[in-house]
């Protein structure tokens, strides 16, 4: 290619850059578990601005400081920001966990502080990242796991919807996938039992509760139970995180969405040899970072996410 | 053949065998390495006499585990942490990493013979 050739019109790079960008910031509109996508970001702003409306935020990895991101507490920083700066003032937040890089305190502490910036509360899921303290878990369930089941799941109502924070991270088995256990599936069908199936249904988990790439243990072994007691449900969204990057999928009434890392984007699937922190330029970082609104509009069924990148 | 080819073959011969034994060492020696890198165990199956040291070094950006259920379990490793176990009883011992369950190795130990034996 000549230099010429260069100059005419965007580089391959630039317009790959534009639809990313474009991507980001579609906003979903779910009717009858059919996805439309109605537009991006400033139209689906617009949409966001009636109804009742929580944020998610995932993957904090506070004490991470490797060149993927020498500074997660400075982006979470950003993140916390762009959460203050909604037009719209959101219920609450979810967090889908990985709040910490090793289970210290220390790192809980910058979390926390950080985080109750955003004058919101907080619903907590573990990530594997947060019961890696001697104890196991112990650290978090004292933080987090108030009023919580086992190693920390639970459910509660908000604005007619129901929302459940589902565990599985804990008692992983060699070979396998994410995990959820008996116990906590049990918890989980007697928790559904004589709900109306037209009330809305949100449920999050750090590992994502589909089969993302098994390869990289993105999916959940038991998941298919947990889905099976969910299926008669009209609206069904499984919210995610862990693999650090925005992916969706819908199969009948249940959508499935993971959320971007305040922290450190990971490879798509496949496409490096693991799951590591992903060095991209200084200047396309926050591209890839960031936080994720969801929007309930009462009476219409409609489930709209948007997800916002740092920049 | 004549004689003074066949005894030079012998001598060759002796010298490579000495050169197996020799380069053989490490796995009767104290020590041997296994890198974590790339969420893999590196190498995923490795073979030692019995009263071999094996030593795991975390080598990604990410912390792992190294987990023998009822044999041995890591604290979480963080990047260039390193954990050691002394194998001192024959068998399989399948593990793996409790944060990335995908990732699984195995160490094969054998019965130590002669005098090194350690459990004697």
């Amino acid at each position: 290619m000549s230099t010429d050739d260069h100059e005419k019109g965007p580089s391959r790079r630039k317009v790959l850059e534009c639809m990313t960008w474009a991507g980001t910031g579609v906003l979903w509109t779910v009717a009858g578990g059919v996805p439309t996508s109605l537009g991006i970001i400033d139209e689906a702003l617009a949409q966001q601005s009636k109804g009742f409306t929580f944020l998610q935020i995932s993957d904090s990895h506070m004490g991470f400081d490797k060149p993927a991101n020498p500074n997660t507490k400075g982006t979470l920083e950003e993140s916390i920001g762009r959460v203050k700066a909604l037009t719209v003032k959101p219920s609450f937040m979810i967090h889908t966990g990985d709040i910490s890089h090793l289970s210290k305190p220390a790192e809980f502490d910058d979390a926390d502080r950080i985080i109750s910036d955003a004058r919101l509360d907080v619903h907590y899921v573990p990530g594997e990242h947060d019961i890696i303290d001697e104890d196991q878990g112990k650290l978090y369930r004292e933080r987090y796991g108030r009023g919580t089941k086992g190693a920390g799941w639970y459910s509660f109502d908000a604005d007619g919807v129901h929302f459940i924070g589902l565990v599985n991270v804990v008692d992983l088995k060699a070979g396998g996938l994410g995990n959820l256990g008996n116990e906590q599936l049990e918890w989980l069908e007697d928790d559904l039992k004589g709900r109306s199936a037209s009330q809305p249904i949100v449920v999050f988990a750090h590992i994502p509760l589909w089969t993302v790439y098994p390869d990289w243990g993105w999916g959940t072994q038991d998941s298919a139970r947990a889905l099976e007691y969910l299926k008669r449900f009209g609206s069904v969204t499984v919210l995610n995180g862990h693999i650090h990057q925005v992916m969706q999928k819908v199969e009948g009434n249940v959508t499935f969405h993971t959320a971007r890392s305040t922290a450190f984007p990971q490879p798509a699937p496949g496409s490096a040899p693991s799951p590591g922190p992903m060095k991209v330029p200084d200047d396309k970082l926050r591209t890839m970072l960031g936080i994720a609104s969801v929007t309930f509009k009462q009476n219409e069924q409609r489930l709209a996410i948007i997800d916002t990148p740092l920049q | 053949m004549t004689k003074k080819t066949k005894s030079l073959t012998n001598s060759v011969i002796t010298g490579v065998v000495a050169l197996v034994v020799f380069t053989a060492t490490p796995t009767w020696a104290d020590d041997v390495a296994v890198k974590i890198g790339n969420f893999t165990f590196g190498p995923q199956e490795l073979k030692v006499k019995s009263g071999t040291t094996v030593t795991w070094t975390n080598e990604d950006d990410i912390p792992h585990t190294v987990v023998s259920p009822n044999n041995f379990r890591s604290k979480p490793l963080d990047s260039e942490d390193k954990y050691s176990f002394t194998f001192s009883t024959p068998g399989t011992y399948k593990y793996f990493c409790s944060l990335h369950p995908h990732m699984t190795g195995t160490i094969v130990v054998e019965a130590a013979t002669g005098s090194i034996t350690p459990q004697q």
